[in-house]
């Protein structure tokens, strides 16, 4: 295991190394949560009502940005074929760099989101509930983005194109993760059930994504 | 199924059928209008805009029915490496969004004179929804690289992603529905159909499907032919580069 994670090191490492803008996504984050109430107006109470969706369209949209880059930058500088050549397997190597991304784009958003959820008047269960949901269900985002990104990895500009190809496969842990908060704000609503369905699409994505995205690479890099 | 995988082949074989299944296609299409203008009756309550369920639902079953297929070849470009897999994934994914566009809207024609509004966050019409943006998607993808051998192998890469999703998203867009408000979907459960409304409704299934199969063949026809004029060019630009390198020689 010790390639693996000297993967990860190495991707944690060149994330935050200077001029790569690991903190761009938060930006964006910040950016959306800031523009949403500008659009809707400053009514506190409908803010707090429709904050925990904000949060987590946020955190998808802030996910997806990082994404195009995740094998495209190794692709076109000749190390994903040197990593390729050092006998990791593909799924594993697609796992590692999830995990990276994970770590270097979506927990910061993650730690950003309290301070998001009081721009936005969200109450402390709600936003400890989105809080709870996102760091439940982002694996997932990480997982099937990692195959759309494995699919464009060829593709220049690709980063939109992989948002299209993304996002209507990730409506599932969307639903599930505001369909969570949802029953920690409101009584009557189940919060298990949602909270659970997460954690399956997560590991679920987790176990099958890498093979997927493993297999489109080597059609893309054929 | 391998003798088809030569397309010379494939071109003879269909080339043959077509006339024959698009003068099929053209007598039955012909045949359900005439059976759901004049066979049916009106509904009781929903008068003369029941007859767009002959258009509606079987568009809605192609619209499923064509992605299947697409998994299908998908397996078959991926397992199998059928020469003529990926051809397929590639005519059908227009036809199929067509097809799922052609639901969208006459869903949209029906609900604004019985529901009083064009579109409703339903769970089926949202997973309808999200099967037309996953066509669009794969319509993406095929057309952003101009090699037709490197984009098959991705491509059904993600048919086949999509095919493992659409249960979930179909599971999860339910449950979302189910969540906020309850069905209000008037439904025709099965046996309850009237046999005058059935049959109508059977025959223009049928047509639509050969309409399919017409035109699923013809776009894998085009296809066939588009590739080997691609390859034509290349080769015909080859040639002459290479013959503008020994031209000085042939001149000595």
């Amino acid at each position: 295991m010790t390639p693996f994670f000297t993967l990860v090191r190495r991707d944690v490492a060149l994330a935050f190394s200077a001029g790569s803008g690991a903190l761009l996504g938060v930006m964006f984050f910040l950016i959306v949560i800031v523009a949403l109430p500008l659009g809707i107006g400053p009514d506190l109470n409908l803010l707090a009502r429709l904050g925990p969706a904000f949060l987590w369209i946020g955190v998808l949209l802030s996910t997806l940005l990082a994404l195009d880059r995740l094998f495209q930058a190794d692709h076109d500088d000749g190390a994903l074929d040197l990593l390729t050549l050092s006998g990791l397997p593909l799924e594993l190597l697609v796992l590692a760099k999830c995990l990276a991304h994970w770590l270097t784009a979506v927990v910061p958003l993650i730690v950003a989101a309290p301070l998001m959820g009081l721009f936005l008047n969200v109450s402390p269960t709600a936003l400890g509930a989105t809080i709870l949901t996102v760091l439940v269900g982002s694996p997932a985002l990480t997982m099937i983005g990692a195959i759309g990104a494995a699919l464009t990895v060829t593709v220049r500009r690709g980063s939109l194109l992989l948002a299209i190809l993304i996002v209507p496969l990730t409506l599932p842990v969307l639903i599930f993760g505001i369909g969570a908060v949802n029953g920690a704000v409101v009584d009557g609503l189940p919060f298990r059930t949602p909270l659970l369905l997460l954690l399956a699409a997560s590991l679920a994505s987790v176990a099958i994504a890498p093979f997927a995205a493993a297999a489109a690479l080597r059609a893309a890099r054929g | 199924m391998w003798k088809l995988a030569n397309p010379t082949v494939f071109l003879g074989y269909t080339g043959r059928a077509l006339p024959v299944l698009w003068a099929s296609a053209l007598v039955l299409l012909v045949l359900s209008a005439w059976m759901a203008f004049f066979v049916a009756p009106q509904d009781y309550q929903q008068g003369n805009t029941v007859r767009i369920m002959f258009i509606h639902v079987p568009a809605a079953w192609l619209a499923m029915g064509c992605y299947a297929l697409m998994a299908v070849s998908a397996l078959g470009t991926l397992v199998w490496r059928h020469p003529l897999a990926d051809v397929s994934i590639k005519a059908a994914a227009p036809i199929g969004a067509v097809f799922t566009a052609v639901a969208l809207m006459t869903g949209a024609l029906w609900g604004k004179p019985m529901w009083g509004t064009w579109w409703v966050w339903d769970a089926r019409l949202t997973s309808v929804l999200v099967l037309f943006l996953m066509y669009l998607g794969l319509i993406a993808l095929q057309n952003a690289f101009e090699d037709p051998g490197r984009a098959a192998r991705i491509v059904a890469v993600l048919v086949l992603v999509g095919f493992v999703n659409i249960p979930i998203i179909k599971f999860s867009v339910d449950w979302w529905n189910t969540l906020h408000q309850p069905a209000s979907v008037v439904r025709f459960d099965g046996p309850t159909i009237h046999p005058t409304i059935l049959w109508p409704l059977l025959t223009s299934a049928v047509a639509f499907t050969v309409l399919f199969i017409c035109l699923h063949l013809t776009a894998m026809r085009a296809e066939i032919l588009r590739r080997r004029i691609r390859t034509m060019t290349v080769l015909t630009a080859q040639r002459a580069e290479s013959g503008a390198s020994f031209r000085p020689e042939a001149a000595e």
